[in-house]
């Protein structure tokens, strides 16, 4: 099945991943405006595109940190847990006065954090594959949350719901903060050098390490990164609801962040991939909530046909990496280069242009 | 290093490490079925001791199929929600009507290869990563179990659907009753043993351990991944009729049951990402799992703890095999196996 005709194929070149991701969402759009206005309504109308965006902020945090977790080749499942502790604990320490929303806001990111930490510690001096330890720390925290909080607690002042409410034009407040998030973390991955280590790392851990990356620092760096990230969006959750909740750890965040990073592109084992995808992932997963909700479609029938579209788009990118590269060339043929990947979206082409086809795995 | 007594060593090493894995899994198990008795004295009873048996089958069968999957480098967690829609489904097909049993539960076997088929083959053919696949899956599974029931499972089971999970041989001399749950897990474990030694088992481990030097050594890595998502998906419906007759239904059956099999596997010192592990020490990890349970319930502990108190058990147990796993690592370079992946730190 894998075989020689493949080199063969013509190939899509000159398009990045993340020119491919945003080209998907822009026909998922169309498709979507056709599709509603066939049935009389208007997909752009001003209530759908706030509804979209609001819709993309608490996901797109999420996914944010999630994609630096996965670019080390880690995984984080605990993040919907994180979520739900931080907007119980920045809804709490509040307790509806304003002179209380910096500490509240410290104290919700701070342990956020020190739950990253224990995360990267877990999975890097521990060495308990990600999966367990975040599945495990989820679930640690879980427990905590039921047993300490029956339902939504705390009191959340008008001041600070306004991060959940206001909106400049079409755009809410929190997808503007979610996109300089978005923003930061684009520069933080292609200028900064932990950045830069956090490709090394998930390439190949071990040429990463013998080339004098701190490997398990990078990685414990990344799992409090997205920790934080989980812990954003704690807050705002805390803002738009007004009182904390424990119940949203139900409602499949962790998965859906992963597949929101996959679908922008990013390679599931490390190395590959970026936060600019990934947003693109989490608009495509929002705009098509926002289609299956103007056309009223059943929420169950809604469950299938995303889990449908989500695999359909997985196995297009990795057709694409079919039949451009190996999916995982860890010593290509082509001459030693600086570790760093300067620009990690093209990696894949360059790959494939030296290598050949039969040599996948 | 390559003469023979280099490639003896390294088989030595190699079952010391796969017995490090599951060693602590059997000690884990040992030591919190004596902590139960200590507690409860009456759970070493034979009655006591089957009603266990028949209320852990289930996720033992989960763990097998399971097993299958990790060990061959890929995950499935669409188990869960399989049984879910599996029993679902029987209940609303069989809606209480005896003759309908035998073709429904054929139908169901039939229905669960099939959507272990295309799990296989859209990771292997169409190369999505089986987490993604199964995900997937899962989310179509559960629509679909909801939009077939709108909330609330209607029908039915029938008696004899139910007896494979509840009843058993009966009047056996000391012990009571023999399940037919232990039968079949017994059955299905020695059947499990005994695929892992042929050479579909072997080439599945190597295709986990590193499936280009499988591929080049001419293993059929689609063939052998996507069995192995099959099995995974045919033992899912067998644990789910088994459930089904022991537990009844509900829409929520099955719920999170494939996080719970994944940690029985890797409790049982599978390494996730592939190419080792016992499938015994698999299904002692499904056993350890419920004797958790069974030890929470003996404490009185408040069920929202539990979760906390699970979480914490796992991480530990995984850690310390995997530390114990790195020391031996460590030890045993000096004889030549200094593997690429596990020098790190």
């Amino acid at each position: 099945m894998m075989n020689a005709p493949l080199s063969l194929r013509p190939r899509h070149r000159g398009l990045s991943t993340t020119a491919i991701v945003y080209l998907a969402l822009v026909a998922i759009l169309v498709i979507g405006a056709v599709l509603v206005a066939l049935s009389g309504r208007n997909l752009f109308s001003n209530a759908n595109i706030v509804d979209l965006l609001t819709r993309s902020s608490l996901l797109g945090f999420i996914a944010i940190g999630q994609t630096l977790v996965i670019l080390c080749r880690s995984l984080d499942l605990s993040v919907g847990y994180v979520m739900a502790l931080s907007s119980l604990i920045a809804a709490t320490t509040m307790n509806g006065e304003v002179s209380r929303i910096p500490i509240a806001i410290a104290t919700a990111l701070a342990v956020a954090a020190v739950i990253g930490l224990v995360n990267g510690l877990v999975v890097t001096k521990l060495k308990v594959n990600a999966f367990i330890a975040t599945l495990g720390m989820g679930l640690i925290i879980k427990g905590y949350l039921d047993t300490n909080y029956a339902g939504p607690a705390g009191d959340v002042p008008e001041a600070f719901q306004a991060f959940g409410f206001t909106r400049i034009g079409p755009l809410p407040l929190s997808t503007i903060v979610m996109f300089a998030v978005a923003a930061v973390g684009i520069w933080f991955l292609h200028r900064s050098r932990t950045g830069h280590h956090m490709y090394a790392v998930g390439g190949d851990a071990e040429v990463a390490r013998m080339s004098g990356v701190r490997t398990d620092r990078t990685v414990i760096t990344a799992h409090i990164l997205c920790a934080l990230a989980a812990g954003v969006a704690g807050l705002l959750i805390a803002s738009r609801f007004g009182t904390g909740s424990a119940a949203v750890y139900d409602d499949g965040y962790d998965l859906e962040s992963i597949a929101a990073v996959v679908l922008g592109g990013t390679y599931l084992l490390g190395g590959r991939g970026g936060i600019g995808g990934t947003v693109g992932g989490v608009l495509i997963l929002a705009t098509l909530d926002s289609v299956f909700n103007t056309l009223s479609i059943d929420p169950f029938i809604k469950d299938v046909l995303r889990g449908v579209i989500i695999i359909a788009a997985v196995a297009i990118y990795a057709r694409r990496s079919l039949t451009g590269a190996p999916t995982r060339r860890r010593f290509s043929e082509r001459p030693p280069e600086p570790d760093i990947p300067t620009q990690p979206d093209d990696t894949r082409t360059e790959a494939a242009d030296t290598g050949p086809a039969g040599g996948r795995t | 290093m390559t003469s023979g007594s280099g490639i003896s060593a390294r088989l030595r090493t190699i079952t010391e490490r796969v017995l490090s894995g599951s060693a602590t899994v059997f000690v884990l198990l040992g030591l919190i079925v004596v902590v139960i008795s200590v507690l409860n004295p009456r759970f070493l009873d034979p009655t006591s001791l089957m009603l266990f048996i028949k209320k852990a089958a289930p996720l033992v069968l989960l763990a097998i199929g399971q097993y299958f999957v990790i060990v061959s480098g890929e995950f499935d967690l669409s188990v869960g929600s399989l049984v879910g829609a599996q029993v679902v489904i029987a209940a609303l097909l069989i809606n209480g009507v005896e003759s309908a049993t035998v073709p429904v539960i054929l139908g169901m076997f039939v229905g669960g290869a099939l959507i272990g088929l295309v799990n296989g083959l859209i990771t292997t053919l169409l190369k999505v990563p089986s987490i993604i696949t199964t995900l997937g899956m899962m989310l179509v599974l559960y629509g679909a179990i909801r939009w077939l029931t709108g909330g609330a499972p209607t029908g039915a089971l029938s008696e004899n659907f139910r007896v494979l999970g509840r009843q058993g041989i009966d009047d056996v001399p000391f012990i009571g009753q023999i399940p037919w749950a232990l039968l079949i897990m017994v059955a299905l474990g020695i059947g499990a043993g005994y695929l892992m030694r042929s050479a579909w088992g072997r080439t599945l481990i190597a295709v986990g351990d590193n499936e280009r030097a499988a591929t080049f050594a001419g293993a059929r890595v689609w063939w052998v991944k996507t069995t192995a998502f099959v099995l995974s998906s045919v033992l899912a419906t067998a644990a789910g009729i088994l459930l089904g007759g022991y537990a009844g239904v509900t829409a929520q059956v099955g719920q999170g049951l494939e996080f719970t099999a994944i940690t029985a596997v890797v409790l049982g010192g599978v390494v996730l990402g592939g190419g080792r592990g016992w499938v015994v020490a698999a299904m002692a990890g499904a056993l350890t799992v419920e004797a958790l349970f069974r030890l929470f319930t003996q404490l009185n502990l408040p069920s929202t703890i539990r979760p906390t108190a699970q979480g914490l058990i796992i991480i530990a147990a995984v850690a310390y095999a995997a530390v114990d796993r790195a020391r031996r690592q460590r030890t045993s370079t000096a004889i030549g196996t200094p593997r690429h992946s596990d020098v790190a730190s």
